[in-house]
């Protein structure tokens, strides 16, 4: 116990990056399908096979795809996430992901362009320079992650709306699907109304500083009213679109729409 | 005679007294199992970011990781909530909640404690809560609102910031989500114990009489 570095009061240090690597599909598929096995009694109450782990799987995928439909039915587009007082911020603000701050994308600001696709009338790149003209505001809200730690920080960007506006982005499309510059290919969709949402942003700093490389430097999409995870770093394109594209986790099994 | 065998027929089919009504056993086994599949999907959510020096044992979590955990804890939600709302719904509306759990006095409670801890408490009539149940049940209906509350704080508190103020601020709610989560597994404890130590109130609760 000694040994154990918190960041945060809750937040092991080891624990979140060891866990986002036991996370990994392959390994515990086995285990989520004894998970299911062993309860028959659900059977009874659902009249799903259960004992055959594929259908509890599948039951489970079901109720996911109806929690989207909850959450976006209860999702109100002018309801603002909780903003805080400078000295509420969490310091130091928690680096948390998949793998080693060494492992993480080193993007060169010079050379970066953020690609514009899908449907939009200017699918003109742009390059952090002409990005960081754009107005910005700046935010402190708490980033809530999928695995129950919370932190307060300090966001400074362009309103993503904003920005859609500008690029003449179709915004009756139901997606806004962002790709990161991770080796394993990060990518995460957005709904819609969520990415009009008036505090969702294209961060370009953290504590009115230059987005360090631990939290999506060059440009990170920050969404006060979603999951960290829904929360893209290392955003190198943005595709405005009708299907859905899926997610690096949400794939695995997060919920997709994981709203807060 | 006609009207005596009527009465016989009657006597033998007239049920003996119905100590726990259909609505209250499906209901609790319902819960039962809810409770059951948000507990271990619970520890394993808790496992992902514990909020103490301890994790719970992989055997004792559902749902294989993080994710897994957090699919079975949003289904089984459902279950507990429309469960839990029925239940409440009815325990108030027939009257049951106060013909069954009240009164409780601390007096009448204190007694009861002593009576069982020191095996002298009756269980003549099923039909009549002792104090030390009363206590308990009452008790356990106040948790699991609160833990419903504190979790729906938790996985809304953009849009139900207004509940999450009850509670103070996000963190806390999860303290109080997880210590809720330890009350009833206190209980469950107890109560599981209490009713292998007085089979005919189990039976009653699968049966009826």
């Amino acid at each position: 116990m000694a040994k154990r570095s918190f960041l945060i009061p809750g937040v092991d240090k080891r624990l979140l990056i060891k866990d986002s690597i036991k996370t990994m599909p392959d390994v515990s598929r086995r285990r989520f399908i004894a998970g299911g096995a062993s309860l028959g009694a659900l059977t009874l109450l659902t009249g799903c096979d259960v004992i055959d782990s594929s259908s509890a799987e599948d039951m489970l995928k079901q109720v996911s795809k109806f929690n989207d439909s909850v959450q976006a039915f209860i999702f109100n587009p002018d309801a603002l996430a909780p903003t805080f007082p400078e000295s509420a911020i969490t310091k130091p603000f928690p680096f948390n992901a998949y793998y080693d701050l060494d492992d993480a994308p080193d993007v060169d600001g010079a050379d970066w362009k953020l690609e514009v696709r899908g449907l939009v009338d200017n699918k003109k790149s742009w390059t952090l320079d002409e990005l960081y003209k754009l107005p910005q505001v700046t935010q402190i809200t708490r980033h809530i992650c999928v695995e129950g730690w919370s932190a307060i920080g300090s966001w400074t960007g362009t309103p993503l709306r904003d920005f859609l506006k500008l690029i003449g982005a179709d915004t009756r499309a139901k997606y806004v699907w962002f790709q990161c510059a991770d080796k394993d290919g990060y990518n995460s969709p957005l709904d819609m109304r969520s990415a009009l949402h008036p505090q969702t942003q294209m961060t370009f700093k953290y504590a009115n500083e230059i987005l360090p490389r631990a939290y999506g430097f060059p440009m990170k999409i920050r969404v006060p009213t979603k999951l960290g995870f829904k929360n893209p770093k290392y955003v190198v394109s943005m595709e405005v679109t009708n299907d859905y594209k899926g997610g690096y986790w949400e794939d695995q099994g997060y919920n997709s729409f994981s709203g807060s | 005679m006609s009207s005596l065998t009527v009465s016989d027929e009657q006597v033998s089919a007239t049920p003996a007294k119905v100590i726990q009504p259909a609505w209250v056993r499906v209901m609790h086994w319902t819960n039962a199992v809810a409770m059951i599949l948000m507990i271990l999907s619970g520890w394993q959510i808790y496992n992902a970011s514990p909020l103490f020096g301890f994790s719970f044992p992989r055997e004792y979590t559902l749902g294989g990781w993080l994710g897994g955990g957090l699919l079975w804890h949003f289904a089984a939600m459902w279950l507990l909530m429309i469960n839990g709302l029925a239940y409440l719904v009815t325990g108030f509306a027939t009257g049951r909640f106060r013909k069954k759990l009240l009164p409780i006095t601390p007096s009448g409670v204190l007694h009861d404690v002593r009576a069982a801890l020191t095996f002298k408490l009756g269980h003549d009539d099923l039909t009549v809560y002792n104090y030390v149940q009363r206590a308990l049940y009452a008790g356990i209906i106040v948790v699991g609102v609160l833990i419903v509350l504190s979790g729906l704080s938790m996985w809304k508190p953009v849009q139900l910031h207004w509940l999450v103020m009850l509670f103070g601020d996000y963190p806390t709610a999860r303290y109080v989500h997880f210590f809720c989560m330890a009350a009833i597994c206190a209980f469950l404890v107890i109560h599981v114990l209490l009713a292998l130590l007085v089979p005919k109130s189990l039976r009653a609760m699968i049966i009826g009489r």
